[in-house]
């Protein structure tokens, strides 16, 4: 059972001893109990559970829960290991046949993956285009163990990197390991990790903090959730190396309230580690002490700011403040912080155990390793993927992401979030690292990847992530509080049909102020998305305020639908989907859209079966 | 009412034992009463505030910054239906009115009967399956209106049922 381990030699033994438990023998049907939920996977789970006690499989499989695989477009995702074998979209009536063709060693044919991308029905998950394409570094474990199991990491060689630090390396060993990996920050601003340990280790005052950024706030990003969720030891094992190399002896884990699955997860992984002596005084026999603690968020999008997010640790309200002094000087109750995202936590185990110079070697001259990005909005195949840096946004977007549905074109990929910009067609054979993002006007951010097709209107969403930024101001800076306000209601105006000339112009201006006079890093990007729209997309702006026109039907006061008598079949769906009740019409007479109540939402053309709803 | 009081004070002081009086205590103490409570009442703070020794208004301040605080009732369920970037370029701005109509409310009300609270939420993490609602911890991915439109059917039925 679980007892303290007192040195690194524990852990050694220990880990054999798991390898050898008869369950970690048995092959193994993994299903994404995380972000499959919301496609059904709790009841795929109970149905398989129920089949393997009917066919009494119980000695020879097993069945494990894990994080995400990725793959969310095609989950609930099931795969068999050590074949590797993917079954997609799997429902609970599927369970018979898993189990039944697990046992005696064959497929079922009709759960396989067959795509767009594909022609014949793909078996293994390395195969499908999906999956080719990726790097697996800090998702390595995702998918493959059960996040509530410390046996599982264990036996994947987890804590294994921890051990090397204590064991072989001094702190400053370390932090010139990871200073030599090239490792920049994964929260968006790319700074280089090592430095920020330099810092903090070096900055007089005791005790020191150490703080895991889990507040993932941008909306489109759901890396570090898929981190949390999947993985959760790693977080934790990357947070003990960094306290050790910085000399931390309490650490939090601020966690996004709105990540129930996240906090629950990484509360077991802290008990479980504790129990084994990995977290708490003398770790295994070092003499280290390291005591975590998890915090939960409160919904406040700017508590993802260093600064703010101490603020609210401490029981304030989460407003940032000047810096400096930076929190590496004076940070948590004044005393020396440093913060990473969770993501660069999870780097740093990987880092020690494969080597600095073998880390390196993935990734462009500036940045080193993989990066995970959510890929979602108008692209085939969404969900988290992880690339190594210099991909480019071609093979993200249609190598993994498999293109743009139904037809459409590709028209710019928003990366960063309401920090971030558009990247549009012409720049898709970009490789993707911190430096090339920027000289673009995007950046790396967190890692949101929203691809827009041309039904996307770029007034619309610079308006939108305005409308984001503006509802998440703090308040505290004259800049952010009353420039976006300002910013906004030129948008909105526009995207009303009053746009007049020289909009543009004031949006540009504002916008470089705001940038220039912003307190915190909200402000300073907030003017992004308005930005990078206005640069590539100008004459969308310009069709909205000179011809009161928008080219993507998107803006609802410029479009108004009506129904081509010819073309309609009285058939209803119109009718049915209508949320403001504005079509008029029986079985078998035209319909009819009153424009007064119309709201312009485009659910009838949408669903309309013969085309008929004409948008002008 | 004064029975409802002194359940809640019960409530409250179980959340307060389990923490010391650390300044820094106070969002996870009110976090946790909210949980146990529903909501958090003016008496609520006064006593938290006297607790931790920190000034009323400071309180208030904090109970009223960080989004997921509230000051009166909530519905037994929560809808959440997020208005994140994948789920606007997906179409949440539809499912919206269809959820405001059929309850009669507004992003942050709650329905007459105590049934749902309804808001939308920047992200909520789920971004490939947009567009998403949440009602309480539970994900409803890919929505159409008609579907979010039978999902919340199936909570009032389930609510009439008993």
């Amino acid at each position: 059972m679980m007892e303290r381990r007192r040195s690194t030699d524990g852990l050694w033994t220990l880990k054999e001893q798991v390898r050898a438990r008869p369950e970690q023998q048995r092959v193994t049907l993994s299903v994404c109990n995380t972000g499959c939920r919301a496609l059904g996977s709790v009841e795929v789970l109970a149905a398989l559970e129920e089949e393997v006690r009917k066919q009494h499989a119980g000695h020879s499989l097993r069945l494990q829960r894990t994080g995400c695989h990725g793959f969310c477009e095609v989950g609930p995702l099931l795969v068999v290991r050590p074949q590797g074998v993917l079954y997609v979209r799997v429902a609970p009536k599927d369970a018979a046949d898993i189990v039944a063709a697990t046992l005696k060693g064959e497929v079922v044919e009709r759960l396989l993956y067959t795509g767009p991308d594909t022609e014949q029905p793909i078996v293994h998950e390395h195969d499908v285009p999906f999956y080719k394409h990726q790097t697996r570094l800090v998702f390595r474990h995702c998918g493959r163990i059960d996040p509530e199991s410390i046996d599982d990491y264990l036996a994947a060689d987890g804590y294994e990197a921890l051990a090397k630090a204590l064991g072989d390396m001094t702190p400053q060993q370390v932090i010139d390991e990871v200073l030599a990996s090239g490792l920049r920050g994964r929260g968006g601003a790319g700074f280089p990790t090592g430095r920020k340990w330099q810092f903090c280790r070096e900055a007089p005052g005791q005790p020191k903090y150490l703080i895991c950024n889990a507040d993932e706030g941008d909306p489109g990003a759901f890396m570090d959730r898929g981190v949390c969720e999947g993985d959760p030891h790693a977080v934790i094992e990357g947070m003990l190396i960094a306290a050790y190399a910085i000399g931390a002896t309490h650490g939090y884990l601020y966690v996004r309230a709105e990540y129930p699955i996240a906090v629950q997860h990484l509360k077991r992984a802290m008990a479980d580690a504790e129990a084994l002596g990995l977290l708490g005084d003398n770790i295994l026999g070092t003499g280290l002490s390291f005591h975590l603690k998890l915090k939960q968020g409160a919904g406040a999008f700017v508590c993802g700011e260093e600064t703010a997010l101490i603020a609210s640790i401490e029981g304030q309200r989460g407003m940032p403040r000047s810096r400096p002094p930076f929190p590496a000087q004076s940070g948590l109750f004044g005393k020396p912080t440093n913060i990473n995202n969770v993501e660069t936590f999870a780097n740093v185990p990987v880092i020690l155990q494969r080597g600095a110079a073998a880390y390196a070697a993935v990734g462009t001259e500036r940045s080193k390793g993989t990066k995970i990005f959510a890929l979602a909005g108008k692209v085939r195949n969404t969900g988290l993927v992880e690339i190594p840096m210099g991909a480019t946004l071609r093979q993200v977007v249609f190598g993994i992401g498999g293109g743009v549905p139904e037809g459409r074109a590709f028209k710019a990929a928003q990366m960063g979030g309401p920090s971030g910009g558009c990247v549009p067609a012409e720049h898709l054979d970009l490789p993707i690292d911190y430096d090339s993002l920027q000289d673009v006007g995007a950046i790396m951010g967190s890692g949101g990847l929203v691809v827009l097709d041309d039904t996307t209107c770029m007034v619309d969403l610079a308006s939108y992530f305005l409308q984001f930024v503006q509802s998440e101001s703090c308040g505290k800076c004259v800049p952010c509080r009353v420039g976006t306000r300002r910013m906004l209601e030129i948008l909105t105006r526009i995207g009303r049909g009053d746009g007049k000339e020289g909009d543009v112009e004031t949006l540009v201006e504002l916008g470089q102020s705001v940038k220039a006079a912003s307190l915190c890093g909200l402000g300073q990007t907030a003017p992004n998305p308005v930005l990078s729209t206005i640069r590539y997309f100008r004459d969308e702006y310009d069709a909205h305020i000179r011809d009161k026109r928008c080219p993507a039907r998107t803006c609802r006061h410029l479009v108004t639908y009506s129904i081509d008598a010819e073309k309609c079949i009285a058939c209803g769906q119109c009718k049915r989907v209508c949320p403001a009740k504005a079509i008029e019409g029986e079985k078998k007479v035209e319909h009819v859209i009153v424009q007064d109540r119309c709201v312009s939402c485009g659910a009838c053309f949408d669903v309309c079966p013969v085309d008929a709803v004409v948008v002008a | 009412m004064a029975k409802q009081g002194t359940a809640m004070r019960a409530a409250l002081k179980q959340v307060l034992e389990r923490h010391t009086t650390d300044k820094s205590e106070l969002i996870p103490i009110i976090q946790e009463a909210q949980d146990a409570i529903g909501y958090l009442p003016e008496d609520v703070l006064l006593d938290v505030s006297r607790h931790l020794n920190v000034p009323e208004a400071a309180i208030y301040g904090v109970a009223t910054f960080y989004a997921q605080f509230y000051l009166e009732p909530q519905g037994r369920h929560r809808i959440r239906v997020c208005r994140g970037t994948a789920c606007h370029v997906r179409g949440s701005a539809q499912i919206r009115p269809v959820i405001e109509s059929k309850l009669k409310v507004k992003d942050g009300q709650t329905t007459d009967d105590l049934l749902f609270t309804y808001e939308t939420v920047a992200c909520v993490g789920c971004c490939a399956l947009a567009p998403v609602m949440m009602i309480d911890d539970r994900y409803y991915g890919r929505l159409t209106p008609e579907k979010a439109e039978a999902v919340i059917d199936e909570y009032m039925r389930q609510a009439d049922a008993g």
